[in-house]
């Protein structure tokens, strides 16, 4: 099963986010990840949705999100095409020991150390899944005492956009 | 101009063309009953929400129209939503308003609050809370083309009762609807439509599937037409009955579990099945994925998610029926099907066309009766049905000679339905409208019988009475060892006194050498008429009469 990233427009009015996400439960399809936020337009909201599946299911869940009348425009796009960014932050138990080597593996991965007390570290890194997940496993043996990760964004390389 | 939330509405719903409305009034659409009154749009009450929602969609079955329902907040607007299921499964437009609690008590679990538009998201088409009375008009108009544009369906729109009361300035002039997420289907991609053409003329064995689609799409007369120059043999789906008339020598008959041996046979014999305004529900296609592997498909349908929703066609086709069929017609002139194919889907029809039993038995064979209905009443008179037993007799063996005359809950199954639905109907024609009923499903919304009655309008009720609830009986003998649980009807009340108490006059018959007199007596006069048809509880839902295996040996 290949990972598609679908773009999705929307008007910005309550009670669009659970058609769309009630779309999914109700249909049998299975969301990785999602994002939502408004666009430079302000009626409109774009939601980003990671899914997993074949091909003729993608294109079944794209055609049954396109029959809902708050959604304005679709298109599923392939991981070669976009650049995509999902955030996380995540807090780490130190102690006077250990806390250098946790800053210095927040330092080979760029993220920034947006707290920090006598036992514990916060610490924020945007990027890929992999970049994410593979910054995580190496504090993992530190002890993650809590993570907060967002669904993530892409928007298509080059000239492509998608527009109203 | 100046005026309330409940006015706007009602001058946006004549503008619509709404001629009549069904509901149950309550505090929260108050205003809204209120301000009917004063308008030319008649208000018809039913017993049950529910009630209401099922006769507009047999209003707008019959009438092409949208159909509209009200109903208060809370319970209200709950016995509304399997009347919206229903309507949205069989593709009827429909509009339904609700009450709501007034808006600063949305949220706070007031008297009959319920969020009606969370709960109606999974069938209804589109559905608005209105949080503004200024929106009023344009949300109305909306609903409107959304229900009945595209493939139609329900829409809900829920009101806050304070909204409803509320007086507002609104500007002279209304805005057109512009909905940048509902853009209609255009013409259909010509280079798909030739492949089509190619395709039929290189099919040996083609038959066409007609489905709803074709009945809302209006393409009858396109698909007549179509027939009449290829010859090519026609099935249809549960709401495509009606397309070709059932007693046309190309009509086999309806597909799936229920339908017509003939008409699974011509279609698992095909070479090439041209799909039409159908979306394949697994009771009118079991194994889809067998289908598709056997036979080539064109799938046409003017939703794109039925194309490749059940079976992968391998000519998906996106447009209407009616418009796809003019685009193919001028490619297909000449073309015949081959005479080995009509010769051997001729002897199915042969082979699989049994004459109903009708000796004296101490029953009634509902099938000859649904035969012999359709063979002493004229042509033009409409048929709802109820589900079980009932609704498979009437749609087998009823001669339809034209589509929106079956008037019945296909997709969702509704028990209940037929009654409310002929009752709605015969709001939307002067013809003579049937509600075939067993006698399960008829208590499910009896006290429609009421609304019957308050409104005079003249229902034709036959009863099918086994004492059973006979489908269900059916499967349990089949699948579960004869266990017969839940299905006996005892305590059900003799249906002549209970129609007799509400002024309903009525007849029995338990013979088959007395249905024509039974028949001749239910459509006499213009009034509403019970009659009540005496079937044995082991008759069999498909299949002769004496060859049924559930017949003999369940007894």
């Amino acid at each position: 099963m290949d990972r598609y990233t679908l773009s999705v427009l929307v008007e910005n009015h309550a009670g669009v986010l659970s058609k769309v996400v009630g779309l999914f439960s109700r249909r049998g399809f299975n969301i990785h990840s999602l994002a939502v936020g408004v666009t430079h337009d302000e009626t409109i909201s774009r939601i980003t949705i990671e899914v997993s599946g074949d091909e003729n299911t993608v294109e079944q869940i794209s055609k049954q999100l396109n029959k809902l009348i708050d959604v304005i425009k679709i298109k599923t796009l392939k991981a070669e095409d976009i650049v995509k960014r999902g955030l996380l932050m995540v807090k780490i138990k130190v102690n006077a020991k250990n806390r250098g080597e946790v800053v210095q593996i927040a330092d080979i991965f760029r993220a920034n150390i947006i707290d920090l007390s006598q036992q514990t570290v916060v610490a924020e890194l945007t990027g890929g899944d992999n970049k994410l997940d593979a910054f995580l496993e190496m504090l993992e043996p530190y002890g993650i005492e809590e993570l907060a990760r967002t669904g993530m964004i892409a928007l298509e390389r080059g000239t492509n956009s998608l527009k109203v | 101009m100046k005026m309330t939330g409940a006015e706007m509405v009602v001058r946006t719903l004549e503008k619509n063309g709404v001629s009549v409305v069904f509901g149950y009034p309550g505090a929260a659409n108050c205003p809204f009953i209120d301000k009917l009154s004063h308008s030319k749009i008649k208000h018809i009450l039913s017993r049950n929400e529910q009630g209401a929602c099922h006769m507009a969609s047999g209003y707008a079955r019959v009438t092409k129209q949208t159909g509209v329902c009200t109903a208060t907040s809370g319970p209200g607007a709950t016995n509304l939503l399997t009347g919206i299921a229903t309507a949205y499964m069989d593709s009827v437009p429909l509009v339904a308003i609700t009450g709501q609690v007034a808006l600063p008590l949305v949220g706070k679990d007031a008297f009959q609050e319920v969020d009606i538009t969370g709960a109606s998201i999974p069938f209804t088409k589109h559905n608005y809370l209105v949080k503004d009375g200024m929106e009023l008009q344009r949300i109305v108009d909306e609903a409107f083309f959304i229900a009945g544009t595209g493939r139609p369906g329900p829409v809900l729109i829920d009101i806050p009762v304070d909204i409803q009361k509320q007086e507002y300035d609104y500007p002279a002039e209304d805005k057109p609807v512009n909905i940048r997420g509902y853009k209609l289907i255009g013409k259909a991609n010509e280079g798909q439509v030739r492949k089509v053409a190619e395709t039929i003329r290189a099919a040996k064995q083609p038959v066409i599937l007609a489905g709803g689609g074709v009945v809302n799409s209006d393409a009858v007369q396109e698909l007549r037409k179509f027939v009449r120059m290829t010859q090519i043999p026609v099935v249809s789906t549960m709401t495509g009955i009606g397309v070709l008339p059932s007693d046309d020598d190309l009509y086999f008959g309806m597909i799936g579990s229920h339908g017509m041996k003939r008409a699974n046979m011509v279609l698992n014999h095909s070479d090439l099945v041209l799909i039409m305004g159908a979306r394949l529900g697994d009771r009118s296609i079991a194994n889809a994925q067998r289908l598709e592997a056997r036979t080539k498909l064109v799938h046409i349908d003017i939703d794109p998610a039925e194309i490749g929703k059940s079976v992968q066609p391998h000519i998906p086709v996106v447009g209407d029926v009616k418009d796809v069929l003019k685009q193919l017609l001028p490619q297909i002139e000449g073309y015949q099907a081959p005479g080995e194919w009509l010769d051997y889907v001729a002897k199915i029809k042969a082979d699989w066309t049994v004459e109903e039993p009708h000796g004296d038995t101490g029953y009634v064979n509902p099938k000859y009766f649904m035969k012999r209905l359709s063979e002493r009443v004229q042509s033009d008179a409409y048929v709802a049905t109820e589900v079980g037993q009932n609704q498979i007799w009437a749609t087998n063996h009823y001669i339809f000679k034209d589509p929106r005359h079956l008037i019945t809950s296909a997709g969702f199954g509704t028990m209940g339905y037929g009654l409310p639905a002929a009752i709605g109907a015969a709001c939307g024609t002067d013809k003579t409208v049937f509600a075939v009923m067993g006698d399960g499903s008829f208590q499910m919304d009896l006290p429609e019988l009421g609304t019957m009655c308050q409104w005079g309008i003249p229902v034709k009720m036959v009863l099918f009475e086994n004492k059973r609830l006979g489908m269900v009986h059916e499967h349990q003998f089949m699948h579960y060892n004869s266990n017969f649980q839940a299905v006996q009807l005892d305590g059900s009340p003799d249906f002549a006194k209970l129609a007799e108490a509400y002024g309903i006059p009525s007849a029995t018959i338990t013979e088959n050498s007395q249905v024509d007199a039974g028949i001749d007596r239910l459509t006499a006069g213009k009034e509403p008429f019970l009659l009540i048809v005496s079937v044995d509880p082991f008759e069999p839902t498909g299949g002769a009469l004496n060859e049924s295996k559930f017949k003999k040996e369940a007894k």
